[in-house]
């Protein structure tokens, strides 16, 4: 059984954090805050946590969506590998479309090996299991799903995989949190990531108040987590501070886990540059493997060159992975672009603005 | 009984299903004679017809089929046996009728060990028996290995609908009491922790279960039921929002009300999934007028395959057919349909 789960689902104390909230916001100014993961997203709507918050609170939705962020011509490079051997990928990736309309799932339908998994290490035991061909992980995410796939990629070497490899896709948060600031979102405050904390620490978020003088709260996921990460947010915005301060204490430690750093660090080295969907080329804002574990990069082993490809034409994804626009300021939001046909990779992911908005929200 | 055909009999114990069982010829003949017909065993079948006749009485009739592809072919609480009885007799029983006759049809992988099909078959023919139906004909093809994954099972029924008894999903009206017999999530949690790839320890059971009898009390006491349906793919979620289109309605739920076990909803807090999505294989959603709601109520409560059913929420006018719900925390989201395939041959 999971415990310590409703406790911070508790309608109650959710009515009595929002009457604080509703007493302590001021008349004459609107608080823009923006959730910079998905986990919040969808938590905001999944509980219709916005139905208690006053109207002078306003949720952005943030780029915090592995599934999200990540450019289509890295999802090209994904189905190019299907080609040549299994690739091993978590169901949200297998939906998210690449050039031409195709996506892992179109690939599989017509004959590729496309398998779903729920961690490196499953991909690790298909290989195990099909020694005569090749297996790639293809593998997304931060900071929270990076150590697992480090751990699988040191595996590989413990027991001379061959015929495993990773087509790494995992980013950083901080250097997209510096994008969002810097593209001129106008923000009075962010909730800060929550398990991507509980990895890297809180020192990587004091830039977002030192040198972009916003308030940031690190939160949990749960909706109790997101209601009192508001409330220390405006009373900061109120008392007109700018810190970094931490909601998530039960998981977030000051300086993280230093083992699963010590594993990215060993396992993982960071890229010059990486292509963002919405937030484009960002320096060092992405890993990829090591030159000690170099054996293990798929991009290396297959030859693989990521070209980029352009968004679809109608797609708002980019503007709305930076809180410029809403999803119901897409002209394709819920009509071309659904989940069950998605567009862009915001309506794939329940983590995804588009997703969050289209399954949850759309009654308003 | 006729003169036995084959000279020896099926190792039931080490044999394994070959191509010859689906050729029509005497290896099919001997497979229904010793393994199926052995187990379903009634007059109808007995004959070895290509078809089964029987005689009817008039009124209303109601036919319903249902593929079954679950995998693990065995899991906790039942296995793909016992599923296709239960889910084709729910089909047939969510129009009120009383389900009297089922047919089998069988797609068998080559290499498919035949003491796990016997097993199969006994289920069947267990579930049957306690259900009151009797399976009356059938049909048995065999696929090379590899072409299927050990046993696919399809089965129709019929049965026939007592007098004045309306029940259909365009019925639901605004005002009209939203009801659900037990607990949602069961069978999609109990099947998906045995998945090779996802073994979870858990202690939760498939609620895999004829509901012919219980709907037959629930017609007894209110026959102006306007909806019924078991929630199996999709969900509740699903079957709600099914429901609202082909009734041209809104539907508001309260979270609190619907009943999930605990560990069902740890289970899907640790698969990241929503109860509310997750399959039924014993259970059914009920929709009626305001005034039969208390009465119907106690009915499936006094009913043991119906011990937890609680009032979920009522049907609203609204004309882009939303399933709206108010959050245990709270709040107000849309239920939405299901998208993708989370969950793959979950029945």
């Amino acid at each position: 059984m999971i415990k310590y789960v409703d406790e911070y689902r508790d309608g109650e104390v959710a009515r009595h954090i929002a009457k604080r909230i509703a007493t302590d916001v001021r008349p004459e100014r609107t608080y823009r805050f923006m959730e910079f993961c998905g986990g919040h997203t969808h938590a905001i709507f999944r509980y219709g946590l916005s139905d208690l918050l006053p109207p002078a609170i306003r949720l952005i939705h943030g780029p915090g969506c592995p599934v999200c962020v990540l450019p289509i011509g890295r999802v090209d490079g994904a189905i190019a590998l299907s080609k040549q051997a299994i690739v091993a990928t978590y169901a949200d990736m297998m939906r998210v479309p690449g050039s031409n309309a195709m996506s892992l799932f179109r690939a599989r339908a017509e004959g590729a090996d496309v398998r779903m998994v729920y961690s490196a290490t499953d991909a690790l035991q298909i290989a195990r299991e099909n020694p005569e061909k090749e297996v790639v992980f293809f593998a997304i995410g931060f900071e929270t799903t990076t150590p697992p796939t480090a751990l699988a990629i040191r595996q590989a070497k413990i027991e001379n995989l061959s015929n495993f490899s990773v087509y790494c896709n995992h980013v950083l948060t901080p250097p997209a949190l510096r994008g969002i600031l810097d593209s001129g979102a106008e923000l009075d405050g962010v909730i800060g990531p929550s398990h991507v904390s509980a990895v890297i620490g809180i020192g990587p978020y004091d830039f977002v108040s030192e040198k972009y003088g916003k308030p940031i709260v690190i939160s949990g996921f749960e909706p109790l987590d997101v209601m009192q990460s508001i409330l220390m947010l405006v009373e900061q915005v109120n008392s007109g501070r700018a810190e970094v301060e931490n909601e998530y204490s039960r998981a977030v430690e000051g300086n993280g886990n230093a083992r699963a750093q010590m594993l990215m660090e060993e396992v993982f080295e960071l890229r010059d540059a990486f292509e963002w969907r919405g937030l484009g080329w960002m320096e060092r804002s992405a890993r990829k493997i090591s030159a000690g574990y170099s054996e293990y990069d798929a991009e290396i082993r297959f030859g693989l060159i990521t070209s980029s490809a352009s968004d679809h034409k109608a797609c708002e994804c980019g503007e709305i992975l930076r809180g410029i626009k809403s999803p119901k300021d897409c002209k394709v939001f819920g009509k071309a672009c659904t989940p069950e046909n998605p567009l862009g990779s915001c309506m794939v992911s329940s983590e995804g603005a588009c997703a969050a908005y289209y399954s949850y929200g759309r009654y308003k | 009984m006729k003169k036995r055909m084959a000279v020896r009999p099926l190792d039931i114990g080490k044999g394994r299903i070959e191509m010859p069982h689906g050729s029509g010829g005497r290896a099919t003949a001997q497979l229904v004679e010793e393994l199926f017909l052995k187990a379903f065993d009634n007059e109808w079948l007995r004959q070895l017809n290509d078809q089964a006749s029987f005689h009817v009485q008039g009124g209303k009739m109601v036919v319903a089929t249902d593929g079954h592809v679950v995998s693990p072919i065995f899991f906790p609480g039942g296995d793909i046996g016992c599923l296709s009885i239960h889910g084709t007799i729910n089909d047939v029983a969510m129009s009120g009728a009383r389900p009297l006759y089922l047919s089998a049809s069988f797609i068998l992988e080559e290499g498919f060990p035949l003491i796990e099909l016997e097993k199969i078959a006994r289920s069947m023919a267990e579930s049957a028996r306690l259900a009151g139906v009797a399976i009356i004909t059938g049909d048995t093809k065999v696929v090379e290995k590899g072409k299927a994954d050990g046993v696919f099972i399809t089965t129709t029924g019929i049965g026939m609908v007592p007098e004045g008894v309306r029940i259909s999903g365009d019925r639901a009206r605004p005002g009209d009491r939203i009801l659900v017999s037990g607990t949602m999530g069961d069978h999609g949690i109990a099947v998906l922790s045995k998945r090779e790839n996802l073994t979870f320890e858990t202690a939760i059971l498939s609620d895999t279960a004829p509901l012919h009898e219980l709907v037959a009390e629930m017609v007894a006491c209110a026959p102006d039921i306007h909806c019924l349906r078991d929630p199996t793919r999709g969900g509740l979620a699903t079957t709600l929002n099914e429901i609202a289109h082909q009734s041209g309605v809104g539907m508001k739920i309260n979270e609190r009300s619907i009943p999930v076990k605990g560990e069902v909803a740890s289970a899907c807090e640790l698969l990241g999934i929503d109860p509310l999505y997750v399959a039924n294989e014993g259970k059914l959603v009920a929709i009626c007028g305001e005034k039969d709601a208390d009465s119907l109520l106690s009915v499936m409560r006094d009913h043991p395959l119906a011990r937890d059913a609680a009032v979920i929420g009522e049907v609203v006018e609204d004309e882009h057919c939303f399933v709206q719900m108010e959050t245990a925390f709270g709040g107000m989201r849309v239920v939405d349909w299901l998208t993708g395939e989370p969950l793959p041959r979950i029945c």
